[in-house]
């Protein structure tokens, strides 16, 4: 049984943290599906999402190896069901007069929008979940990309539910 | 009053109750090394050989006392000659704080002389570590290292300090007290009530123990537990010497050559009390059997270590000490005389199969030795084997801290040797670090006072023997018991049982002259081949005040029994070479 998790660690603000973060998923042989990490509301927190496969023991190995760091001040599984998870994507494709009307539709219908236009490529701007960026990336393959990135996984809890510091 | 940082690093360690550090020093150090000069009436400094060796010796130091071991070392080939012993700490859980000197803060990331990323270096290896940029952040980071150190599941902790750091000017207000642990968390009560009932309800309760009873001073509570259950007791690797090795229900270390007694009596057992004790895998062998016929309560401190590598029927994480005191006053005190009756009958047929593989070891004594056997040419009732050096020793030892070394002798010691006392059996058990026993013997002998006594094998020894320097010039006593096979034994042992005898660079064919050694690092020294020439020795050994070396010469083929195959199980054992 290999579900993907989205787990929130708040961590110290301090030069180093996402080695020690990251370091332990290598060491422990743990394998991350995407990471973020960004500021929090508060000057002294930084905010990393983490998305991993595994099983419900490695999920807690997982847990237990990031709450022994000195520098993490919380972990929080998310519960899908209750969170809002995001995922931006950009995108460059061939801007060829055959295929030119199809993508425009396509972004209208993804709700994307297109953010740098030239003769020879266009740039997509999309945000969703993991699902929809796949399957958006999916729809242009044949158009040609000619490069991509997207930012993993950005993940909140929906209602009054933060993920709050309690050591 | 401002005061530079190097002078705020010794104050603090001053402030933290840190007699003693062990060392060596360097470019990027000379300012802290300058301050340790001026305050020598008030911190002692011990320099080594080789940063290595202060590493361990401050390892050796913290387990022998139960304080913060420090050592101090220079920048780069410093920094990274500490990174063994480092490692040697956290996998055993060792209290230290290492200080490393680096290039100053304008020449990191350069590749400048001696400069190396210790703190990138050693994050697997650190409970934490930190690098301190700002002069006025370093008492408190200094303060935080202790801190980490000791709390919960002790470590070590790094702290690099960038020499314009050292000499920087700050104001330095000393706290008047060493900075007390990260409060303990305690066992849950719905928990221990779960374990009580499941422990209640066992007819054939097992404990298991392992280094956290030591270092969650648990001793007492643990045998209290066995003793109101009924239950025998085993131990892992770290776990000796937390009860005495004659205490009548303890049935001594198991694992891959653990005790018969202990080991077979865990896997009859229909319940499994395991606390403070990590299951690595030279503990369990083969994982999926290991733990298949019994239920399993796994008591720590450390949430990490519940059902990490073996799965638990009940996970507690708790101050080990608290959790087994707790649970006493809920269990009913039980005589479980059948599961008694068993055990003292596996304590027999232990007897029984030890005395018949040593008798066989005897007999075939180098009969089909293909490595230059040191021990030939004597008759093998007279020879010395490992058990009598171990026995010998012990009788004149009194209660001296044993250190040992990594390989054959180190299993040895650890079946043989009669502990009384927590915190006085010395021993690399996760990291499994040669060289790892010098260190450890001299950081015992200055931190305590008293004699230390290492068991080595020519092997180990010969991968710090450096170390004899310190601790003649300071003085130290220490007995060195080298079990020289003049080979690898351990690894040969392998060779012999699973690689078809292929011998490949386990045997040393050194010329070394231990005698000589010891002679030229101004120690005295005896060799033996004989358990007379050896009481003689011990005679000497053990009523001179300074460092000697016992050159015990034995077989190339003695092997270290039982064993459990790598991967094996307990129906695998081997506890005799046919």
């Amino acid at each position: 049984m290999n579900d993907q998790y989205v787990i929130a660690v708040l961590v110290s603000n301090i030069s180093g943290v996402l080695s020690r973060v990251s370091g332990m998923f290598t060491r422990r042989g743990f394998n991350i599906d995407s990471l973020t990490v960004g500021e929090t509301e508060s000057g002294g927190f930084s905010r990393i999402t983490i998305a991993f496969h595994g099983d419900e023991d490695i999920k807690d190995k997982i847990l237990r190896q990031l709450q022994k760091l000195h520098d993490v001040r919380e972990v929080e599984v998310l519960d899908r069901k209750d969170t809002v998870i995001r995922e931006l994507l950009l995108i460059k494709v061939r801007n060829k007069t055959e295929s030119r009307q199809d993508i425009m539709t396509a972004v209208e219908i993804f709700r994307s929008k297109i953010v740098d236009y030239s003769p020879t490529a266009l740039v997509c701007e999309l945000t969703g979940e993991t699902s929809k960026i796949d399957a958006f990336i999916e729809l242009l393959k044949p158009y040609g990309i000619m490069e991509m990135c997207r930012t993993g996984i950005v993940a909140i809890e929906r209602g009054e539910n933060c993920l709050k510091t309690a050591k | 009053m401002k005061i530079s940082g190097a002078k705020i690093v010794v104050e603090t360690l001053i402030e933290q109750g840190c007699d003693t550090v062990f060392g060596y020093p360097g470019g990027q150090v000379i300012n802290l090394f300058d301050e340790l000069y001026l305050n020598r009436e008030r911190i002692k400094h011990i320099l080594t050989a080789h940063e290595q060796g202060a590493s361990h010796a401050a390892d050796g130091y913290a387990r022998a006392t139960g304080k913060t071991g420090v050592v101090i070392a220079t920048s780069g080939p410093g920094a990274t000659n500490l990174v063994t012993g480092i490692a040697t700490a956290y996998l055993d859980s060792v209290p230290m704080v290492a200080i490393t000197g680096n290039v100053p803060c304008s020449l990191i990331g350069r590749d400048s002389f001696q400069e190396v990323d210790i703190v990138g270096v050693t994050m697997p290896v650190t409970k934490h570590n930190f690098i301190v940029k700002e002069v006025s952040e370093l008492a408190d980071t200094l303060r935080t290292a202790f801190r980490i150190a000791k709390s919960g599941r002790p470590g070590p902790v790094l702290v690099d300090i960038p020499k314009d750091v050292q000499t920087a000017l700050c104001e330095f207000t000393p706290n008047n007290q060493p900075v007390v642990p990260y409060p303990l968390s305690f066992a849950l009560e719905e928990k221990l009530e779960k374990a009580a009932k499941m422990i209640n309800e066992s007819e054939r309760p097992y404990i298991y123990f392992g280094g956290g009873i030591i270092s969650g001073k648990a001793s007492d509570a643990v045998i209290a537990l066995a003793e109101k259950t009924d239950a025998p007791m085993g131990c892992s690797l770290m776990g000796l010497s937390a009860v005495p090795s004659d205490h009548p229900r303890f049935l001594g270390m198991q694992g891959m050559h653990g005790h018969y007694a202990s080991s077979v009596a865990e896997d009859e057992a229909d319940l499994v009390i395991a606390l403070g004790a990590r299951f690595s895998d030279r503990a369990t062998g083969n994982k999926a059997r290991f733990a298949k016929n019994f239920k399993l309560i796994h008591i720590d401190i450390d949430i990490a270590e519940l059902d990490k590598n073996i799965p638990s029927d009940l996970a507690v994480q708790g101050d080990i000490r608290d959790a087994a005191e707790r649970l006493l006053t809920m269990l009913e005190k039980k005589e479980r005389p059948e599961w008694s009756a068993r055990i003292a009958q596996l304590r027999e047929e232990e007897k029984v199969r030890t005395e018949r593989a040593l008798a066989s070891a005897r007999e075939k004594i180098c009969s089909d030795c293909t490595a230059p056997c040191n021990a030939q040419g004597l008759p093998a009732e007279e020879r010395l084997d490992p058990y009598t050096i171990i026995d010998i020793i012990s009788e004149y030892a009194g209660d001296s801290v044993i250190a040992t070394d990594v390989g054959q002798h180190q299993m040895w010691a650890a079946q043989r040797y009669p502990l009384k006392k927590p915190r006085t059996f010395l021993t690399s058990g996760g990291l499994g670090t040669m060289g790892y026993g010098m260190g450890a013997a001299i950081g015992a002998a200055a931190a305590t006072g008293k004699r230390s006594v290492l068991f080595t094998g020519d092997g180990s020894f010969g991968m710090n023997l450096n170390e004899l320097a310190t601790s003649v010039s300071q003085g130290l006593p220490l007995v060195i018991v080298i079990m020289n096979n003049g080979v690898l034994g351990m690894v040969r042992q392998w060779q012999t049982l699973f690689f078809d005898r292929h011998y490949s660079n386990t045997t040393l064919n050194r010329k070394t002259d231990f005698v000589k050694l010891a002679e030229a690092f101004g120690a005295d020294a005896a060799r033996c081949f004989t358990p007379e020439q050896l009481r003689n020795a011990a005679k000497e050994a053990f009523s001179c005040s300074g460092t000697y070396i016992i050159d015990c010469v034995i077989d190339c083929d003695e092997f270290v029994l039982p064993m459990l195959p790598p991967g094996g199980s307990i129906d695998d054992i081997i506890t005799e070479i046919k």
